[in-house]
């Protein structure tokens, strides 16, 4: 194996997410002070990668498309056993939808050249369009599998893969280059090793923009994306409220009583 | 292009060993409100081997047309011979808008079109609509569903979507006309991909939650595997499913088939029970749409009694296995 790129998504923090409040006059959302951490998913789809380097070699690369302030979140990437990073970083980015950040991120793949396997999250917490491993694969022009759950280098240049369904699994046989999207159960992310903090220091993270890539600027930031906002609402909720109080018995009679006025059983 | 074509709204009739997967009816329906308002026809998409007679189904769910590819090569679903044939369906005849659902399948094979295409694709809509110039509005739930976004695709065409399965309401199936067309399939013989080695079915035919009429739903403060039972209970007396947040997922109480949210399945039964949850957004999404709601939470406070219309502050463990003993009592045999 050459190379395996693992696409890592920086996403504000869920744990903070209760701080995001819209600003009603533009409907856009202020997510000023929100920490970010790496897209959960992209870690196992890291793991993944260093399990195929143990046993096919090469080489792992850390691709984002992100602000240079992502910078020591990718350092956590390297800590984990990435061997380097790539940044793509670029005002011109900035407002790419889904299709625009495949673009982009494909002609980060071809910048940095040779991938054998492309790693993706199945979907990223903030955005979750779960779009970029197909539109990737689709603009880099190879194959791609999303929802994988299980992942085997056989003999030589063959993967096996198993894919989540609803009803269960499929399994497939696959060659080189091929992107893959992962999902949760595939793996469990290692620990990341006092040692590997300190290899991270005097691992590289080069800064790419679009001179370097050179995308077609009409085809990425907010003018080079087909999806457009058109508003934006908070959730609101009109149902009646009404609390049931007394005692447990009490209660339960008028729940029952609820129940039986929804219709869904017969007196 | 042709103003009428580009009224048209196509849905991905989606199938797997010749079962036609309930979201494609699911879409039918919407279809046909959005084809109705804009004055075009709802055109299915049907791919697979020997799946001609599934044709009928979607006519008689609402589409007027049906394009049939069938080929012992589209026999098992492989994301670039689907792609393939969609594309080239889609380039002849210009529709405005493409639907599929929000599926394994729909979820990997939907990006995959739009950017062949170069259009615009908006992921696990809940709702669909139509403004005044055609524009197709697209609501898709974001940061954690407490925010619902309106994407639209202004620019470019078709306007694509994948919607959540349990969003959209069937037509009643009725004997309705249509057309049933086979189109032609031109594969290239190389390049398509991964092979399949094999399918493993592991779920077995369960009570589809999508589909009860009755959901009883647990969380977290259900406490344990050992008071599922009590859920399990009352969902049987009540005729209904038993759903789940993700904690009893996780835990293992519930099966992940079970969980309801963001990141699981969209119910809009006549009543959810709701017992022990929070009512996080995340799982929120996935049951505002029910009729009736009733909540269980000992939290005089919690979130879920927001979304609520029948509010029971108290340990469920006082009031669940009196109301089990009382509906026993009350329902007949
Ligand atoms: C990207 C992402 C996607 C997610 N997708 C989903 C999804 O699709 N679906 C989903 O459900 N979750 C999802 N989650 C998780 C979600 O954020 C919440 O963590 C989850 O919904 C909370 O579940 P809960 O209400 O059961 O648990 P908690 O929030 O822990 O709530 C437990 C509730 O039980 C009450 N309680 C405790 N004891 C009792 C008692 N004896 N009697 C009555 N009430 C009691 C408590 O007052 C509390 O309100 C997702 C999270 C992320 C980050
Ligand atoms: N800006 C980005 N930079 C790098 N990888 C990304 C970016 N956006 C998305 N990805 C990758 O695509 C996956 C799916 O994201 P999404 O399609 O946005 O839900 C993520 O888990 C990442 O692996």
């Amino acid at each position: 194996m050459n190379r395996i790129i693992v696409c890592v998504k920086p996403v504000p923090d869920p744990k903070h997410w209760d701080k995001v409040s819209m600003d009603p006059e533009t409907k856009t959302l202020k997510r000023e002070g929100i920490p970010l951490i790496l897209n959960p998913l992209d870690k196992h789809a890291l793991e993944a990668a260093l399990v195929l380097r143990e046993s096919h070699g090469g080489e792992v690369v850390l691709l984002s498309m992100a602000p240079p302030f992502a910078q020591p979140l990718i350092r956590e990437g390297l800590a984990m056993g990435a061997d380097r990073a790539v940044l793509l970083s670029d005002r011109v980015f900035a407002g790419s939808d889904s299709l625009a950040t495949a673009e982009i991120l494909a002609a980060g793949c071809r910048w940095i050249g040779d991938y054998d396997v492309i790693l993706c999250g199945n979907q990223s917490i903030d955005g979750s369009t779960a779009q970029i491993c197909s539109q990737l694969a689709e603009m880099l022009n190879i194959p791609n599998v999303m929802h994988v759950i299980g992942l085997e280098g056989s003999s030589g240049d063959n993967l096996v893969i198993t894919q989540k369904i609803e009803s269960g699994s499929v399994t497939l046989s696959s060659g080189f280059p091929i992107v893959l999207s992962v999902r949760k159960e595939l793996n469990k992310p290692r620990y990341i090793p006092f040692t590997g903090i300190l290899a991270a220091e005097s691992k590289e993270i080069t800064i790419v923009s679009n001179e370097d890539v050179r995308v077609d600027p009409e085809r990425i930031g907010l003018s080079g994306s087909p999806t457009k906002m058109a508003g934006m609402d908070v959730r609101k909720f009109e149902r009646k409220r009404e609390r049931l109080e007394g005692t447990v018995d009490e209660i339960v009679k008028k729940l029952v009583e609820r129940i039986y006025q929804c219709g869904v059983i017969e007196c | 292009m042709n103003e009428k074509k580009s009224a048209d709204v196509w849905v991905f009739a989606e199938q797997r060993d010749g079962e036609l997967h309930d979201v494609s009816l699911e879409l039918l329906g919407k279809a046909s409100e959005l084809a109705s308002q804009a004055g075009g026809a709802v055109v299915a998409v049907l791919m697979g081997h020997q799946v001609r007679e599934l044709a009928q189904i979607l006519v008689n769910h609402g589409a007027h047309i049906v394009f049939v590819a069938d080929d012992p090569r589209l026999g098992q679903y492989r994301l670039l011979p689907y792609t393939h044939v969609l594309e080239s369906l889609i380039k002849k005849h210009e529709p405005g808008t493409v639907l599929m659902g929000a599926t394994a399948m729909g979820v990997e094979l939907a990006p995959r079109v739009a950017a062949r295409l170069r259009t615009g694709l908006s992921a696990h809509c809940i709702d669909l609509k139509l403004d005044e110039k055609g524009n197709l509005l697209q609501m898709v739930p974001g940061w954690g569903g407490g925010i619902v976004a309106t994407i639209a695709c202004p620019d470019h065409r078709p306007q694509m979507a994948t919607v959540m399965p349990g969003a959209m309401r069937v037509l009643p199936e009725e004997e309705r006309e249509g057309r049933i067309e086979d189109v032609s399939i031109d594969l290239p013989d190389s390049n398509m991909g991964p092979e399949v080695l094999g399918v493993e079915r592991t779920v077995a035919g369960e009570q589809p939650l999508e589909k009860a009429e009755v959901v009883v739903a647990g969380g977290w403060g259900v406490g344990g595997k050992e008071n599922w039972h009590l859920l399990e209970e009352l969902a049987r007396l009540l005729g209904g499913a038993v759903g789940a947040t993700r904690p009893p997922v996780d835990e293992g109480w519930a099966r992940e088939s079970q969980m309801i949210g963001q990141s699981g399945k969209t119910v809009r039964p006549t009543l959810y029970l709701g017992i022990g949850i929070s009512g996080v957004m995340h799982h929120i999404v996935g049951m505002d749409q029910s009729k009736h709601v009733i909540s269980i939470n000992s939290n005089q406070n919690a979130d879920i009694f927001q979304a609520s219309d029948v509010i029971v502050a108290q340990d469920f463990m006082k009031i669940v296995p009196p109301l089990i003993s009382e509906l026993k009592s009350r329902v007949k045999g």
